[in-house]
């Protein structure tokens, strides 16, 4: 063994001492065996988060599925599969160290080969394209190391590598040459993480059993997760609240939350959910009048009563939203606007704007398009607003879609003037608030890209520095910048964090909440009770 | 007429009805606005427009709609249904997982609702003007009136929150393991509160019918011979009138099986039970054009069967039919 390689080996050996406080910090009481019952409304397609995003799919996938990196409640990294990791000093590449007997559920080693072989099928087909876009080339210089070079920094890499964004797949069973979108082994996967499946029905059910040949000591303590679905919110809140369920974890409609925050078996907390970064906002059409000048937009930005809806609507159990950015983001900017509400100074911006009020009090007519299927944040939202801009003398239509497709389908294709809509951050700005802003994603026909339009050439310049800026304080101040012009240039009205909150049965301890929340391993969880 | 000459004649009638329910229902679904690849995108998190464009080209999407319905009629008649654009998994499979949990929920309903209809039914006839027939025609009216999501969400608030004593959701418990015998009793312990829910509206109708047709048998001449004749009341009505009085309700039970079918995709979503109806209702909501043709075929192909059934059972009933009246 050369002198470098074992220098390297000490340092991770040191490095793996430090991470596996995070891992081991439980492992003298953590009580094995038990099964945890989960509910869930939403179906995922299958279970492979390689080539697909959402949480119906992250939660079981994370626990199918080990990935380098962990990351806890306070945004930081810990090891996993890589029990140490170098970023080299020109930023340009980073090393991982993978644990030495990790064994995928078939038995196979888990090698460089694999995490070379991951990153690449999800940069091919993820939908978050900007995750590894900027992966130039990964070398494996031996079975347990991986380096990943990259064409210019890009600071969010850890995250990337962490919780379901980077599922270690085994490329003996998906690099068999089949189109990995549709390959049957994504509903019948096998995985590399702590859990191993055992039954998938779709639509129905998903039973996890634990993998006694996991790599990381004594892990996982649960025997099973078994997660049921149901799209009858109250069938899954008889479930948990009669003892059916033991969790809840993607809880949204605050009746329900207020339902569950009263049983006293139950845990209820919103943490967990601060990775995913999901905010609710109303978007503007800035390429059509009268929605294209900067007035109007604030204008129906001060008309509009945040805090009643946040307070009201959402029965106080949605946290209040002013930015792009998630406001339990390190990257949040506090100082950003809040548009006080202020239904004088709206009109009396509308009136100079020179858009004065006819006879019949209307200054103009807007529609509002929204996501059908979520009552409270979306359709509620959009019928307030209804009633809330004709104060300002905006009459505006509700325009109701029967599904998801033909919303979508509207609003990809500009044919809107306002619509709500929910899209997540995903930890990093690069994966999910860029998207939204950057002027070279306005692509006709693609959902979720800046389907409003909005065009600032300096907000082009900073989100593209701050995506290769390596320097976090550096970084922090680029999107400060970005914020306070978006908060200005208002093509979005922010509204309000969707109130996600985990109900879980108090017996339960260990149960995820980092930033991932159950969208990263539930190893550690287990049942207090015998 | 030969009676295999019949059941051929319907076994053709039924295959062509088979086929144009599938040419309909595959123009009506896609006469429907929205796009499965948004769907897909949609789920996946988003998609660019080269994902979009491989969606559609993975999927047959962009090809012109007869040529579809070509490329489709010719894999069904096959066997093969196709793949499911939402679970990238064989129609056929996912529908076989749940046909079996269907067909329970509605044969049990229907058993339910014909047997307590029935009784009910005769019960009343007896007394015309009783406190019984009163109290069956106060049932039979709220029964019918009542949409069942309505009445489900009754009785589960009854059963499940007043008097915790059926499970809610499901056909077994979550953690349930055991053994088959165990698994029958979890599965009927399951099934009762769906199953009964389902039946409710054909309660309805089966001792409404049954009342009405009683009341006419037992003022028949051949009754009335029977009592003259000494027999007891129980050999007159349940064996002289009741099996004359049934056959209305055979016509009626295999007319009613399509309702009781649409009837459980309601139910099956209220109750959380595992079978087609969930995922049809899933499947219009998610575009799911083959999952939706396939499972809308079966529930077409059940039906037929069902009135086959029926009209086979009829003539066993009565040999009238069977012997051209003769």
């Amino acid at each position: 063994m050369d002198i470098t390689r074992r220098l390297l080996l000490q340092s991770s050996a040191a490095l793996a001492f430090a991470g596996s406080a995070f891992s081991f910090a439980v492992a003298a009481d953590g009580k094995p065996g038990g099964s945890v019952v989960m509910v869930s409304t939403q179906s995922p397609r299958h279970l492979n988060p390689a080539v697909q995003s959402g949480a119906a799919t992250a939660v079981p996938g994370a626990q199918i599925f080990a990935s380098p990196l962990l990351y806890d409640a306070d945004w930081k990294p810990h090891p996993y599969l890589a029990e140490s990791w170098e970023v080299a000093d020109d930023a340009l590449s980073v090393t991982l160290h993978l644990v030495r007997d990790a064994k995928f559920h078939d038995g196979k080693p888990i090698t460089s080969e694999d995490v070379k072989f991951s990153i690449e099928t999800i940069k091919a087909n993820h939908p978050f394209t900007t995750m590894y876009e900027p992966v130039s080339a990964i070398e494996t210089p031996d079975e347990h190391t991986a380096v990943i070079r990259l064409a210019h920094p890009h600071p969010a890499l850890l995250l990337c590598l962490s919780g379901a964004l980077c599922p270690i797949i085994p490329k003996h069973v998906f690099g068999d040459g089949q189109d990995i979108k549709t390959h049957p082994a994504n509903a019948n996967p096998v995985g590399s993480g702590p859990y191993k499946l055992e039954e998938f029905t779709p639509g129905q059910k998903i039973t996890l059993v634990r993998n006694p040949d996991f790599f990381l000591k004594d892990r996982p303590l649960l025997d099973r997760i078994i997660v049921t679905i149901s799209n009858d919110p109250n069938a899954i809140l008889l479930a948990v609240e009669n003892g059916e369920a033991d969790c809840y974890p993607f809880a949204t409609a605050s009746q329900d939350i207020k339902r569950l925050e009263k049983v006293d078996r139950l845990h209820v907390t919103d943490k967990g959910f601060e990775g995913i970064g999901a905010i609710n906002w109303l978007a503007f059409n800035t390429g059509k009048a009268p929605l294209d000048d900067k007035a109007v937009r604030q204008a129906i930005g001060y008309a509009i009563d945040r805090n009643f809806i946040t307070n009201a609507l959402m029965r106080g159990v949605a946290r209040a939203q002013r930015s792009p950015i998630i406001e339990s983001s390190p990257f949040f900017n506090p100082k950003m606007p809040f548009y006080d509400h202020d239904l004088d100074k709206a009109n009396k911006m509308l009136d100079e704007a020179g858009h004065k009020a006819g006879a019949d009090g209307i200054r103009f007519k807007l529609t509002v398009d929204y996501i059908p299927g979520a009552p409270e944040q979306q359709e509620g939202v959009a019928q307030y607003l209804k009633s809330q801009l004709k104060k300002a003398g905006i009459d505006v239509e509700v325009r109701a879609s029967p599904d998801f497709p033909t919303w979508a389908k509207r609003v990809s294709n500009f044919d809107f003037d306002m619509t709500m809509d929910a899209v997540y951050n995903w930890g990093d700005p690069v994966i999910g608030v860029h998207r939204t802003y950057l002027s070279s994603n306005i692509r006709k026909g693609v959902i979720w890209s800046n389907t409003q339009q909005y065009s600032n050439p300096k907000v082009d310049e900073l989100l593209t520095q701050a995506a290769v800026e390596n320097d976090p304080d550096k970084r922090k101040a680029l999107y400060d910048e970005f914020q306070m012009i978006v908060g200005d240039d208002l093509p979005i009205y922010w509204i309000n964090a969707l109130p996600y909150h985990s109900a879980y049965d108090k017996e339960i301890a260990e149960f995820p909440e980092s930033i991932w929340g159950t969208m990263q391993s539930m190893a550690d969880t287990y049942w207090n009770k015998a | 007429m030969g009676s295999i000459a019949y059941i051929a004649r319907r076994l053709v009638y039924g295959v062509i009805l088979l086929i144009g329910v599938l040419v309909l229902n595959f123009f009506l679904i896609h006469a429907a606005p929205g796009d499965p690849a948004e769907t897909i995108a949609g789920a996946m998190g988003g998609a660019t427009a080269e994902m979009m464009a491989d969606i559609r080209a993975a999927y047959g999407l962009d090809k012109p709609l007869l040529t579809q319905l070509a490329i489709y009629l010719g894999r069904v008649a096959h066997g093969d249904f196709g793949m499911s654009y939402y679970f990238d998994q064989p129609v056929i499979s996912l529908i076989a997982a749940r046909v079996g949990p269907t067909v329970l929920l509605v044969l049990a309903a229907q058993l339910i609702a014909i047997t307590l209809g029935v009784a009910m039914g005769v019960l009343a006839a007896r007394k015309p003007q009783g406190l019984m027939s009163g109290f069956v025609a106060v049932v039979s009216t709220i029964g019918y009136a009542a949409p069942v999501f309505w009445t489900g969400i009754l009785l589960i608030i009854l059963f499940a929150s007043i008097i915790p004593i059926f499970p809610v959701s499901g056909m077994t418990g979550a953690r349930f393991s055991g053994g088959s015998a165990a698994y029958v009793v979890e599965v009927l312990y399951h099934l009762a509160l769906p199953a009964f829910t389902l039946a409710i509206i054909f309660l309805a109708q089966y001792s409404r019918l049954s009342r009405a047709s009683m009341i006419d048998v037992l003022g028949a001449d051949y009754v009335r011979t029977a009592r003259a004749k000494g027999l007891g009341e129980g050999k007159v009505v349940f064996k002289h009138a009741l099996r004359n009085a049934v056959l209305p309700i055979i016509t009626v039970a295999g007319i009613q099986f399509g309702n009781l079918i649409s009837g459980a995709l309601l139910v099956e979503s209220v109750f959380n039970w595992p079978g087609m109806g969930r995922l049809a209702f899933d499947s219009v909501l998610r575009r799911d054009y083959p999952m939706l043709l396939g499972i809308l075929f079966f529930a077409a192909l059940m039906v037929v069967v069902a009135n086959l059934l029926t009209d086979l059972s009829y003539r066993i009933a009565d040999p009238r039919i069977r012997t051209g009246g003769r």
